[in-house]
């Protein structure tokens, strides 16, 4: 494992199975009633979020409570950074109070990268931008592994607003890295064109790839791309590519459903589906949570008296802090 | 009477097709006949030294008035003599703009004080640079300016740049210099779109956003008959246009920057701003055309667009970050490093690219002329095997150098200014 998580881009696959393997040993402590382990006391764990967000916010900080670390949530409304200190500064102070992990969320791509040049502590990718979500692809493919028993050969679509979408670089990453089979499925103006460099193949008509899929991966589409004329209007977008009760008569019956919320329901998904037995919407939230606890135990070496069977971790080098 | 003897160097004279070890003679801000007294002379040891014009750019961003934190013409002129160069264009988008004489009269001043070597300034096509109505044309003419250019963005209107081409017909030299770019289709764009930009989440900007603009340029210069210059082309296509458009025997001119000869979009992977730029670093097939251009005449002039930019305004988010990378003390070093050191270019042609053409279209007889008796003294020599690594500090204000940590071949050593040695030993005298 690198020191950082920035993208799926510079994971391996060898990292992405020992990641799930330890989400896996960690999720049976969500399932106690007492919901901790020692592991990270004494560590301290900073959410610095520029973006808003509920889900991820709060699964990091349940994560990173759950392993016993010191948390602090630094929201950029009603902070410094609300008076125009710069992210550097920001990192600056931060690491001068001695953040051993910072999670960062922002709204400009490369955002992460850029963090790790100003702080020695590590970083975590909570999203950047239109760039990647790791942590979301990995709860993902978590939740196909543990759903359908293996990744290797897996057949999925994800669909939706591919371009626009952290989520889907990630996502497809990490599918190509497991060996599973990806294909992006959206208007053509919503599509890279150079996406078949990602290892994925195009379709541009959902229904045509719908009989084959293992997992049929719905992105949020946000209504701003309309006004930006990506799509002529939301009701043609929703009859073209939503994922509507007529075309789930046309996966395959094990098929999973899966959504990386927030959902629009009734533009890229129609309601009822999105709460159909195999829609596994809320499971990937469950797991987000032992991903995020996953990683957050093997970015910082864990604690040497309370691993949890069978897991090992290290911490990375200060030299890798500048790469 | 002051006397400079320079010796022993490689004389490299493009426009006097003279490449061997010479002398050369310079009195009272003149090159002398060779023969003539030395006495009294200081002498310049240039042993092993390549003696050249002086270099001319045409595109420099001074930042005075306006941002003197990023740059002032002084230490713009200081960067620019320590690359080699004898005379610099200063762009117009300062604060304020300079689209009417008296901010042109403020820039000349500011440079004959630093006196360090000449600077053009470029006036703007458009008052405020709003792309909507003329700026006085003439008299900035009157004032000096040789150039006119909206720079940092295109004059958006067709009608518009029709008019100032022709009208600038008028005025014998005047060129008007555009960066082409397509608002609406660049409108965002961090970077070269492409399999690079899709990936690290950036938003792009086609080639076409730029090659739109040539056409349409060209199209123009075409139907006015006005001289067109097209700044820091950065796409194989666009020389292509420029291309056809000199074999229909249009009077169009165009430059490319040292940093779109050398780096390309993959640089972008880490998300260092100073690669930031526009137009963006495209891929290495549009850099190789850009060299070809280059090398086969196409393209005229290296340009540095030299960009000084405030460390905050690097130091920061990709999408929050300014465009640009400095270029005056690294641009003959990257071209020599890069274009020369792979074989793509004679030294005399790179020198004529940078010394010889961009004087002519500035239409000055003050630089990149013969080295003959009674030129003005305006060169530069330097070593072309000293090795070095690009890192602070500058002389320019500003550190944000696509080229940082860059080991490059080619050092200046003196730069002699209307006669007078303005660098000596790679060292600035002002």
């Amino acid at each position: 494992m690198n020191k950082h998580l920035l993208s799926i881009d510079d994971v391996t696959a060898e990292d992405i199975v020992r990641i799930l393997d330890t989400a896996e040993s960690f999720r049976e402590v969500g399932t106690r009633v007492i919901k901790k382990v020692p592991a990270l006391r004494g560590r301290t764990v900073v959410n610095l979020f520029y973006e808003n967000s509920t889900r991820t916010r709060i699964s990091f900080e349940l994560a990173a409570k759950r392993l016993s670390a010191d948390v602090i949530n630094f929201s950029t409304s009603g902070s410094s950074v609300s008076k125009g200190e710069s992210l550097k500064d920001t990192a600056l102070t931060l690491q001068a109070m001695g953040a051993d992990a910072i999670v960062i969320r922002h709204s400009s791509s490369g955002s992460p990268l850029t963090l790790t040049k100003w702080v020695r502590g590590s970083v975590l990718n909570a999203g950047d931008g239109t760039h990647e979500h790791p942590t979301q692809a990995l709860l993902d493919i978590y939740t196909m592994r543990e759903r359908l028993g293996r990744l290797e050969g897996l057949r999925v679509a994800i669909v939706g607003d591919v371009l626009h979408s952290r989520v889907a670089r990630s996502l497809s990453f990490a599918l190509v890295k497991v060996g599973a089979e990806v294909t992006l499925v959206g208007p053509p103006t919503l599509i890279p064109p150079d996406a078949p460099g990602w290892g994925a193949q195009l379709s541009y008509d959902i229904e045509s790839v719908l009989p084959k899929l293992d997992v049929c991966y719905m992105l949020r589409v946000q209504r701003e791309r309309q006004r930006q004329q990506y799509f002529p209007s939301v009701r043609e977008y929703a009859r073209l590519f939503g994922l509507t009760s007529g075309r789930v008569a046309m996966l395959p019956p094990e098929a999973l459903i899966m959504h990386p919320g927030p959902m629009n329901r009734g533009v890229e998904i129609e309601s009822d589906v999105a709460d159909l037995p195999n829609s596994v919407i809320e499971e990937q939230v469950t797991n987000g949570i032992a991903i995020r606890m996953a990683l957050l135990y093997l970015l910082l070496g864990g604690a040497r008296d309370a691993r949890p069977g069978g897991v090992s971790g290290r911490t990375g080098d200060d030299e890798e802090a500048g790469r | 009477m002051t006397r400079i003897v320079v010796k022993g160097a490689r004389v490299v004279d493009p426009a006097g097709g003279r490449d061997e070890v010479a002398d050369l003679l310079i009195e009272d801000g003149r090159i002398a006949a060779p023969n003539g007294s030395t006495s009294g002379a200081t002498v310049v040891d240039a042993d092993g030294l390549i003696l050249a014009p002086g270099l001319v750019d045409l595109h420099s961003h001074l930042r005075e008035p306006g941002r003197e934190d990023k740059e002032t013409i002084e230490t713009g002129c200081r960067a620019a003599a320590l690359g080699g160069y004898t005379a610099v264009s200063a762009m117009a988008n300062t604060d304020p703009v300079a689209d009417n004489a008296a901010v042109v009269h403020e820039v000349r001043d500011l440079a004959e004080r630093a006196g360090m070597c000449d600077v053009f300034p470029v006036g703007a096509i458009t008052r405020g640079l709003a792309g909507e109505e003329m700026a006085e044309l003439g008299e900035m003419i009157q004032a000096g300016v040789r150039m006119f250019s909206d720079d940092g963005r295109c004059v958006p209107s067709a009608r518009v740049l029709r008019n100032a081409l022709t009208y600038a017909r008028a005025f014998d030299g005047a060129v008007i210099a555009e960066h082409c770019e397509d608002a609406s289709l660049a409108e965002g764009g961090q970077m070269h779109e492409g399999y690079h930009s899709y990936s690290l989440g950036l938003a792009g900007q086609p080639r076409e956003a730029e090659e739109i603009v040539v056409a349409r340029d060209v199209a123009l210069a075409g139907l006015t008959g006005g001289r067109l210059h097209l700044c820091h082309l950065s796409s194989a296509g666009s020389v292509s246009l420029v291309r056809r458009a000199k074999a229909e025997g249009l009077r169009v001119t165009a430059e490319v920057t040292p940093h779109h000869l050398v780096f390309t979009d993959e640089d972008l992977r880490t998300y260092d701003s100073n690669f930031k730029v526009n137009p963006p670093l495209r891929t290495a097939e549009d850099r190789d055309a850009l060299i070809e251009g280059l090398a086969d005449g196409t393209v005229d002039a290296v340009a540095t667009d030299h960009a000084p930019h405030a460390v905050e305004e690097k130091e920061t988010e990709f999408d929050q970050a300014s465009f640009g990378t400095t270029g005056l003390e690294t641009a003959l070093a990257a071209v020599l490093t890069f274009v020369v050191g792979r074989g793509a270019m004679t030294l005399t042609d790179a020198l004529e690219a940078m010394s010889t053409r961009p004087a002519r279209i500035l239409g000055t007889d003050d630089h990149g002329r013969p080295l003959e008796p009674g030129a003005p003294a305006n060169v530069v020599a330097f070593d072309p095997a000293a090795e070095w690594v690009v890192e602070p500090p500058f002389a320019s204000k500003s550190r944000n150098s696509a080229f940082l940590g860059r080991r490059l071949s080619g050092r200046v050593v003196h730069t002699i200014y209307r006669g007078e040695l303005v660098v000596a030993d790679g060292k600035a005298q002002r």
